[in-house]
């Protein structure tokens, strides 16, 4: 260890140091970075659901990605069933799923891949696509019906 | 050994998410798919490492982590080697008594991508396996190096193009056929080796309860289409996966202890490899009839590798 200090004060230019100039020697230099997820105590988390947890500012849960998205989807709660297909694929942790019922999306953290349109089983769909300014109300209104089986 | 209920997908999704939403993955793509399915599957305090990769730069951008576990990262290969001198870290600690909660389960966990499971970090992972320590690595295959802009990896099948082994009036794309990782794995004696995929959702949280509820090291290759690499629409993630899997380009199935092998998805209906070529941009090219001996040829490898799966399930050597 000894033998290392002394070749830290070589490698920073000991006569630098002297002259006033405040540099950092290798082993000065903090190790990577660390990000602490959470505030206070995080030992709990995996029994809290997301809003009750308390996230620090360096959790992406606290960014957004929703300027990312050119269509969002729009969740329509009459015709969905509850199947959680949208909830188990979705890339993003963008469905609120709770005690086992599918409440909406997470619109700042979905990008749109319509993943979860594309997993909807319900006829009609009970996600669908829409253009990314349309109110959730007019959106909803231009629900298509239920489509017969072709014979 | 806390363990999230699988029994039915409702009871699954009453797991509180530990992955967090806002990574710069891009839209559809199936890693953070098969990551949240890992963190769900589990209550146990996990610490994830990470190689180099897709899932590791964006998932770490700074200011920001999209992991609500313990997570490290340090080289692109030594994700296996960083879980293995944590699990030895705490061993001992808590053979000694140190450790803070000295009953708390913990579980160890390493991702990788194609590029740093099949190639860089193999050596690693490699020894990590040899010495035998007691964690989980899981292989996010993508079949390319996606983060730097789709290189060929030993893990690109033939006839791919990449954009170091490109299609075009010379050449098929890649010309050497896919390394066998599982095998590779399975010879190394490990307790549990695996290749799944995130559209039976069953199967790939079960595997992931038996890799970590296995005492020594496990390993679980699985499929993760890349929409910007093998150049499909974002929304088809999950249909690129089920034709995978219904091609049988990659069947699922568990080596346990380096001999018994089990075939966990029989496709009902086995579709041609065709379909599932046809609906990429990167086999484009294979379409073209000077080309078209390359499908025959990557039918002809499925047809083989499937019997002999069947085979060696029958045989259990």
């Amino acid at each position: 260890m000894q033998d290392l200090k002394l070749c830290a004060q070589d490698n920073r230019g000991i006569h630098e140091l002297e002259a006033g100039k405040d540099l950092m020697g290798w082993d000065e230099v903090t190790q990577g970075s660390v990000l602490p997820s959470f505030e206070g105590d995080a030992s709990n988390i995996v029994h809290l659901k997301q809003e009750e947890r308390c996230y620090s500012d360096f959790n992406s849960y606290t960014a957004t990605v929703a300027s990312w998205r050119v269509k969002k989807p729009v969740f329509n709660i009459d015709v969905c069933i509850d199947c959680q297909n949208c909830w188990v694929w979705c890339p993003d942790t963008s469905i609120i799923s709770r005690d086992k019922q599918m409440l909406g999306i997470d619109y700042d953290h979905c990008k749109g891949c319509e993943v979860c349109v594309e997993v909807c089983p319900t006829n009609p769909k009970s996600l669908l696509m829409f253009a990314e300014q349309e109110e959730l109300e007019t959106a909803l209104s231009q629900w298509p019906e239920k489509k017969k089986k072709e014979k | 050994m806390a363990i999230t209920s699988v029994k039915n997908l409702k009871e699954f999704s009453t797991a509180n998410d530990r992955f967090e939403g806002a990574h710069t993955l891009c839209p559809g793509c199936a890693h953070s798919m098969i990551v949240r399915e890992l963190m769900n599957c589990t209550d146990d305090n996990l610490v994830v490492t990470t190689n180099t990769g897709c899932l590791e730069v964006s998932t770490a951008v700074y200011p920001f982590t999209s992991w609500d576990t313990s997570w490290m990262h340090i080289g692109f290969e030594n994700a296996a080697s960083a879980a293995g001198g944590a699990e030895a870290m705490y061993k001992a600690r808590k053979k000694k008594g140190t450790l803070k909660d000295n009953d708390a389960p913990v579980k160890f966990v390493a991702f990788g991508g194609d590029g740093s499971t099949f190639d860089i970090g193999f050596q690693w992972l490699s020894g990590a396996f040899e010495r035998g320590h007691d964690f989980t690595y899981i292989c996010l295959d993508n079949e390319n190096y996606a983060n730097t802009g789709g290189q060929r990896s030993s893990a690109t099948p033939i006839g791919a193009t990449t954009s170091t082994a490109q299609a075009g009036t010379h050449s098929y794309g890649k010309k050497e056929k896919k390394k066998d990782i599982v095998a590779i794995m399975a010879a190394h004696g490990a307790p549990y080796v695996a290749q799944l995929a995130p559209n039976k959702w069953k199967s790939m949280a079960k595997g992931f309860q038996k890799a970590l509820e296995t005492e020594g090291p496990c390993f679980i290759n699985t499929v993760s289409p890349c929409c910007t690499e093998w150049r499909f629409d974002p929304k088809d993630t999950i249909n690129i996966t089920d034709l995978a899997t219904d091609s049988l380009m990659f069947p699922i199935y568990e080596i346990i202890d380096g001999h018994e092998l089990n075939i966990l998805y029989r496709p009902k209906n086995v579709i041609p490899v065709e379909e599932y070529l046809a609906a990429q941009g990167r086999y484009k090219h294979l379409f073209k009839p000077e080309y078209r001996h390359v499908i025959d040829q990557i039918q002809k490898d499925v047809d083989e590798y499937w019997e002999m799966l069947q085979r060696r399930e029958e045989a259990r050597v």
